[in-house]
């Protein structure tokens, strides 16, 4: 199990390597010199100078790459002129409401999708699992922005129940962030339920024709034992991945939700980081989104040792 | 009474009745977009200010926007855009993606490389590699279509080399390889042919993710620009007047899902049908 | 209503829903299993043995398999028949497990892979026995022990995918042995394991059935374990019983050609071949049942007009019952 973690651990290492290197070989790709574009507009052909000094932008690019890499390996991503402090500073400040979104959408995600996964299976072809495989594709298919409007239009402008956009004022307290994180989350949470539902009957279904849970209905327990216990318990492994990869890409995909609903988390601070063409914090912003992808790998698998004893030895 | 394979294919792929509706509303909306200028009621761009942000009526059947231009020919000029671009990236990632996915399921040294590569794309969400290549590359709509073909490119690279991971060790490619066909021809004939159906299934699907995140782009301001009509723009530009006038952000919204969604259920029973081990446990 | 048996199969029919059709592999299965006894269900691939089998534990596959007529009729240990195909489901619950169990083919795929061996007894044994959660461990621990599992303080604890094929299949035993089942189906327990370890199974299984007194009905395709392990034994051939009797005459003289084929390829019969009773052509395809005539006739050498055209009666004399027109000229 050591040996299997460690060697996920290597090829997710080189996946984070690679991520880098893209990042900073295609932000080069930009036209235009990346000094210039840092300083923006407004820079003098001195301002430039210095920054290209600073950055080291006057050497060979592999030489910048290579100092750029251990920069990131020491936790460095960088300065952002626009925002006047360390990116990672600017990123952290962003975390929380895009960590609270993800984790709530992927939970009403899961609420929602697992259950309707294994109805689906356990009536396959019938018209509930009709009605259910329908919705999943139709919520898979509904931009997550436009169903923010709609939502904002109907249960907070019209009805009022919620705040319209935003995460209220500094310091408020939880059941207000709670408050403006519910429309966001419901929305995403919709949007993502539908992937997991597919992947809860198809692994339920796989299962569900197993040896084994014939041999458990041999032994005469309920019907919803047989499906809860013995044949969930083995189409666990696909639905922890699928739920893990969801909350994963929540990280860095809730983007237009956050744009919509004014959430000031990282995904809006790479929009405005995009229309201002501040590569620092975009580049910087990737980079923490893969590391959280990564670490989350590395937690799926270890969750995969308690849920399928074959994966320990 | 003998069919054509063509017939037989069709026939059984609209046994489902909601496959066959989703097949329909699809042409029907692509054969729009390719007759935009005969079947839209006003030209797209024409501006009416005394007109503006009418609910659906008579002249406008889905209503008017902040400028009086009429949305039905919005969105039927939009789908121009969408649907070219979704197009466009679908040719562009299943031609590099086929290329890549083949190679390496059937190299083994091209194998580990290409591979990581594309877990390295898949680690970032969809939506942030394709706004950071897009602030690369510059807003246009060529270069969203880059952008996009390279965020989906790696998902048929996976399912062409799953594929042919199989296809490789199966008896009739041995024997070719046994009788001295080359590799070349191994590979772009017995198992670019065997692909086919699993990437033309992929290819729908990235059709409609492709619609979904031109939308998004476009509304995020990062996609094509503003003045162009695309589904994504119409919704960008109607939003801060959706408290007054709530069509101008549903319709475009309703086109959206209506042909992502149609798209998705026709790549679900070519699926269906293409599968033979699938088709069973339906 | 016969109901000197512990198990007795009535015209059984079994249907099956595929994509475009209907299949019925199953049709007009007449078999009984008495307390204490062991019946081999014996038959080719295809036969419809298997299908049988799962009709009288309720488990056809659902939604596409049924039984679509015939009665299983089964005396409860309170002495009361029951109708296994028209008893409600919950009732037929509380049966299986508890006084019909059921062993499979597959030991390594029969078990629960997430689950340790002995939360696999013991969820039965607290369900039937109404134990708790220890001294239902304690009773698979026991069970571990009466199926000759070394060492089975440990091995409770242990996994499906910790032991050996041999070993699962020994488990799957005590699984079905847990709550002193009256009733045992077997479906091919032995052909996916060893030769050698096969016949530990049997042997095991024959102990087990002496000791506990349980009837037993033995599906397999191989007729030298029937030698071994049956009383009776009752011959299927697409989806019909075509003879059933003792052991003795069944295997001394056989009365349907499809039997004396089955015994024909016996190892220890090879020699006799030479008397030129070739009985079965063999024919590339499926054996389906035939609309009409006897299902085997287009395989039999000794198939006549009469053979394939009227459906035929599986006609009783004393103790045995043969499908075929012709047996007496034939075997006689």
């Amino acid at each position: 199990m050591w040996l299997k973690l460690g060697q996920r651990l290597v090829s997710l290492m080189i996946v984070m390597f690679l991520v880098a290197t893209m990042v900073f070989f295609l932000t080069r790709l930009a036209p235009g010199d990346p000094a210039a574009l840092m300083l923006g507009d407004q820079a003098t052909a001195e301002d430039i100078a210095q920054l290209r000094q600073v950055y080291g932008l006057d050497k060979p690019i592999i030489v910048q790459f290579v100092l750029w890499l251990k920069e990131i390996a020491r936790g460095n991503l960088g300065h952002s002129i626009f925002l006047q402090r360390p990116v990672i500073q600017a990123i952290a400040e962003r975390a929380e409401p895009t960590f609270f979104l993800a984790l709530f959408s992927v939970s009403i995600a899961a609420l929602v999708g697992i259950p309707a996964g294994i109805v689906s299976a356990v009536w396959r072809g019938r018209l509930l699992d009709q009605i259910v495989s329908g919705l999943a594709m139709l919520a898979a298919n509904i931009p997550s922005f436009w169903l923010g409007l709609i939502f904002i239009q109907l249960f907070a402008v019209r009805l009022g129940w919620f705040p319209v956009a935003g995460y209220g004022e500094p310091g408020a307290p939880f059941l207000e962030r709670l408050a403006h994180l519910a429309l966001p989350a419901t929305v995403l949470g919709i949007v993502n339920s539908a992937l997991i539902v597919r992947f809860t009957r198809a692994s339920m279904l796989d299962v569900l024709s197993d040896d084994y849970v014939r041999t458990a209905r041999s032994k005469g327990i309920s019907e919803a034992r047989v499906v809860l216990r013995h044949a969930f318990g083995n189409a666990l492994v696909p639905i922890v991945t699928v739920v893990a990869l969801t909350a994963a890409l929540l990280v860095g995909g809730a983007i237009v939700t956050e744009t919509v609903f004014g959430l000031p988390g990282i995904g809006n601070l790479v929009v405005s980081a995009v229309l201002r063409r501040d590569y620092p914090v975009i580049q910087g912003a990737l980079i923490v989104v893969a590391a959280v992808y990564v670490l989350i790998n590395l937690l799926t698998d270890i969750i995969y040792t308690f849920v399928d004893p074959r994966v320990r030895y | 009474m003998v069919h054509s394979p063509a017939i037989l294919f069709f026939r059984r792929m609209f046994r489902r009745k909601l496959v066959f509706a989703a097949f329909v509303i699809l042409s029907v909306i692509m054969l729009m977009a390719l007759v935009a200028p005969w079947v839209a009621p006003y030209e797209p761009t024409s501006i009416k200010i005394i007109r503006r942000l009418r609910p659906p009526g008579e002249l406008n059947w889905l209503g008017t926007d902040e400028f009086g231009r009429d949305i039905l020919s919005r969105i039927i000029y939009g789908a121009r855009a969408s649907l070219g671009i979704g197009f466009a990236v679908v040719l562009v990632s299943m031609t590099v993606g086929t290329l890549f996915g083949l190679l390496a399921g059937y190299f083994r040294s091209l194998d580990g490389l290409v591979m990581r590569v594309v877990d390295a794309t898949m680690a970032l969400p969809d939506i942030l590699l394709a706004i950071f290549l897009v602030a690369v590359l510059g807003a246009s709509a060529f270069n969203v279509v880059l952008a996009l073909s390279i965020v989906y490119t790696p998902r048929v690279i996976r399912v062409v080399r799953a594929s042919t991971l199989v296809l490789r060790e199966l008896p009739f490619v041995e024997a070719a390889r046994a009788l001295g066909v080359s590799t070349r021809r191994i590979l772009s004939v017995h198992i670019l042919l065997n692909v086919a159906s699993p990437v033309l299934v992929q290819a729908t699907f990235i059709f409609a993710y492709a619609v979904l995140a031109e939308a998004g782009l476009s509304f995020l301001g990062a996609g094509v620009p503003p003045e162009v009509p695309t589904w994504g723009t119409m919704i960008a530009s109607g939003q801060q007047y959706a408290d007054s006038a709530f069509w101008v952000v549903l319709f475009p919204g309703l086109a959206i899902v209506l042909a992502a969604l149609s798209l998705q259920v026709v790549g679900d029973g070519l699926r269906d049908m293409l599968d033979p081990k699938l088709r069973k446990t339906l | 209503m016969d109901t000197s048996h512990l198990l007795s199969i009535r015209d059984l029919e079994a249907r099956f829903r595929t994509e475009d059709s209907e299949v019925t592999p199953v049709r007009g299965v007449t078999l009984s299993v008495g307390a204490g006894e062991t019946v081999a269900l014996v038959g080719e691939s295809g036969s419809g043995k298997s299908v049988t089998s799962l009709a009288v534990m309720g488990l056809l596959p659902r939604p596409a398999g049924r039984v679509s007529g015939g009665q299983i009729l089964f005396r409860r240990r309170s002495g009361e028949m029951v109708d296994l195909v028209s008893l409600p489901l919950p009732e037929l619950r509380k049966l299986r497990g508890s006084e019909i169990a059921m062993i499979f083919q597959e030991p390594m795929t029969s078990l629960n892979p997430v689950m340790t061996v002995g939360e696999q007894i013991a969820e039965s044994v607290r369900l039937h026995m109404g134990l708790s959660q220890g001294a239902a461990m304690r009773r698979a621990e026991e069970m571990l022990d009466l199926v000759e599992i070394p060492n089975a303080r440990h091995r409770v604890y242990e996994y499906p995918h910790q032991m050996s094929g041999g070993m699962r299949q020994r488990v799957m035993i005590a699984l079905a042995m847990s709550c002193n089942p009256s009733l045992l189906i077997a479906d091919e327990p032995t052909t996916a394991l060893d030769v050698t370890i096969q016949a530990q199974i049997l042997a095991l299984i024959g102990r087990l059935q002496r000791d506990l007194g349980m009837g037993v009905l033995f599906i397999t395709h191989n007729l030298g374990v029937v030698a071994e392990i049956a009383d009776r034994v009752t011959v299927m051939y697409a989806g019909q019983v075509v003879e059933t009797g003792s052991v003795r005459d069944i295997f001394r003289a056989p009365r349907h050609p499809y039997t004396g084929a089955l015994l024909n390829c016996l190892p220890a019969r090879a020699r006799h071949r030479e008397d030129g009773r070739r009985v079965v052509q063999s024919i590339p395809g499926s054996v389906e049942f035939v609309n009409g005539g006897c299902s085997f006739a287009p395989r039999c050498t000794r198939a006549a007009d009469i053979c394939r055209t009227d459906a035929i009666a599986l006609e009783n004399e004393k103790e045995r019952s043969v499908r075929c027109l012709r047996w007496r000229e034939t075997f006689a």
